[in-house]
């Protein structure tokens, strides 16, 4: 199937909230309503000449300005070789949406990635933790407003640029040499010259 | 973390539970595993990654397109030119960029080179993993003259950044083909001396076979790739069935994952479908080098990378499965975001599953039979 002859039976399951097919910007996707995606990822992976089998990838973006967090789906069906990109949005303030875990075990991982980066928390999760980040990390980091604490636990994790601290150290070491020679006051014998 | 350490420890039983790594040799990285056992026996085995999280997707949002290349081969630094590839179709895609015929050869010749290293290391580190450590020194001296050969194609060893945005840096160096196809001789034989060595010795088979199970349909539902997904049985190859480059010219046969001793979908497989594929790809090489087309190996690039808002997914079959990067552009010269889907990530999410049940020893030919790569799934 096209992605659009997918993205027409999504709609005609789910009416308008399966939003309209984004113009092809290069590779097309479709909006879905925040409350109704684990059932249209069940419907997309469970019905005949749908398969979509393989979750490729479970992703988010930061949009801002947008106030909005922008969950991303690929789904691809190994059987019928075709895909469709899903996407949500949930905001940025509290962003939460329900989990797909049950439908593909493969989002365990991929949505406690998004929720360690973006902290979108997925709701029917069975074990969401942190994944990439210690349990005790403070933000998310992929969000685009992320400041970085500056330590952890004491550890400075911002370093100036390292041409500047080379300078510092040189200068120290010229410093703690001996204090440049005064103008020959005992020249050194000549005994070396040819 | 904590919280799973101090669930529960029973003093008067057999159960314990076990910090294995992160710096154990046989965890390929710096990856823990909290292993909760009875006896030898495993309960469950919960993976706890991140140790070598370099936050290079947030990297990619910071440095601008065609700088972001070399930090693709820090994704995965025992197979880079496969994440080179992956950005660069991506970038290209963004940018609706068509590039030349001679460097989509160029590409496949070097991912292909690069994927025989990638699974010389792969089936050597776990030979030695099971035991036996002479099949990873000859695999590691193999390996050696394919690093020279990638050296004298781009400079560097290990790290590539080969592929550009538009095409590849460097054209064939002279002799270079000669010399490939010499090494190409001697590695079929080797091959078949690999098998001979390792590959059916009765000691191993029977530390591989029906170890470690992972039937079609899990390995699906867990969104395995590349080579994992395929000795579970599922026969899908993003270069054949989503080709891209030069792979619809090239003629290659897809090793499949039947039981070759044991079960479909067991150690075994995993492990012998990647020397099967090796030979495969020695044979891509061989029809690439002989075919490859004149001509420019670099397409005309703008100075400034600076594509129309829009995003682009590509998909990329790295040695340790699909490898794909999403990249959205906001039409400004630096990436909104840039996502990288790796092989192992998935990969590794499954160990949760399929643990239980499995002796402490059979852990480690699981991990080396995935062939996971800490970088890959940290990132």
């Amino acid at each position: 199937m096209t992605t659009q002859e997918l993205h027409e039976r999504l709609r005609s399951r789910f009416g308008d909230d399966v939003g309209a097919l984004g113009e092809p910007r290069v590779d097309p996707s479709c909006p879905v309503r925040r409350e109704r995606i684990a059932e249209v990822c069940r419907f997309a992976k469970e019905e005949p000449g749908l398969e979509l089998d393989f979750l490729e990838d479970l992703t988010a973006v930061d949009w801002p300005k947008k106030n909005a967090i922008e969950l991303v789906y690929h789904l691809f069906s190994f059987r019928h070789r075709h895909g469709l990109v899903l996407k949500v949005e949930v905001d940025r303030a509290g962003p939460k949406v329900a989990s797909v875990e049950a439908v593909w075990k493969a989002a365990n991982w991929f949505e406690r990635e998004v929720y360690d980066l973006f902290g979108v928390e997925f709701e029917g999760h069975p074990d969401l933790r942190r994944i990439l980040l210690p349990d005790d990390w403070i933000g998310h980091p992929l969000r685009k407003d992320y400041q970085e604490a500056g330590s952890y636990h004491g550890i400075s994790n911002v370093r100036e640029n390292p041409l500047v601290e080379l300078r510092r150290l040189d200068e120290k070491a010229r410093a703690a040499a001996a204090p440049p020679p005064a103008p020959p006051a005992a020249p050194p014998s000549p005994a070396a010259k040819p | 973390m904590e919280k799973l350490i101090l669930r529960r420890v029973e003093t008067d039983s057999e159960e314990m539970i076990l910090n294995f790594g992160p710096q154990h040799p046989s965890t390929h990285g710096v990856i823990n595993f909290l292993v909760e056992t009875d006896g030898e026996v495993i309960r469950k085995a919960i993976p706890d990654v991140g140790y070598l999280h370099r936050s290079i997707e947030k990297i990619g949002e910071t440095v601008g397109y065609p700088g972001f290349m070399p930090f693709t081969d820090r994704v995965d630094y025992v197979a880079a030119m496969f994440a080179n590839e992956g950005y660069a179709i991506a970038v290209e895609k963004l940018l609706k960029l068509e590039i030349p015929p001679r460097a989509q050869w160029l590409r496949a010749i070097s991912c292909e080179l690069c994927r025989i290293a990638s699974h010389l290391i792969s089936v050597g580190t776990m030979a030695m993993d099971i035991g036996a450590f002479t099949p990873m020194l000859h695999g590691v001296r193999e390996r050696e003259t394919i690093n020279d050969l990638i050296e004298a194609l781009c400079g560097a060893r290990l790290t590539y950044n080969y592929h550009r945005i538009g095409g590849v840096a460097f054209d064939l160096p002279d002799g270079w083909r000669d010399r490939t196809l010499r090494f190409l001789d001697h590695f079929d034989k080797f091959l078949v001396e690999f098998d001979r060595l390792i590959s059916f010795n009765e000691v191993y088979v029977k530390r591989l076979a029906k170890v470690a199970v992972i039937p079609g349909a899990m390995a699906r539902d867990y969104g395995l790739s590349g080579p994992n997904l395929r000795a579970s049985g599922v026969d899908f190859d993003v270069r054949r069935d989503l080709p891209y480059g030069a792979y619809p010219h090239l003629r290659f046969e897809v090793p499949v994952g039947r039981g070759f001793v044991g079960a479909v979908g067991d150690c075994f497989d995993r492990y012998y479908l990647r020397c099967l594929e090796m030979g495969q790809s020695s044979r891509i090489v061989r029809q690439a080098l002989e075919t490859v087309p004149e001509g420019e190996y670099m397409a005309k690039v703008p100075r400034r990378i600076k594509p129309e808002a829009g995003e682009a997914f590509s998909r990329v079959e790295s040695a340790r499965g699909q490898m794909s990067y999403y990249v959205v552009s906001d039409g400004t010269e630096k990436a909104w975001r840039v996502r990288a889907r790796t092989g192992s990530f998935t990969a590794m999410g499954i160990v949760d599953a399929v643990s239980p049940g499995l002796m402490v020893a059979d852990l480690v030919a699981l991990i080396a039979s995935l062939d996971v790569v800490a970088p890959e799934i940290d990132r």
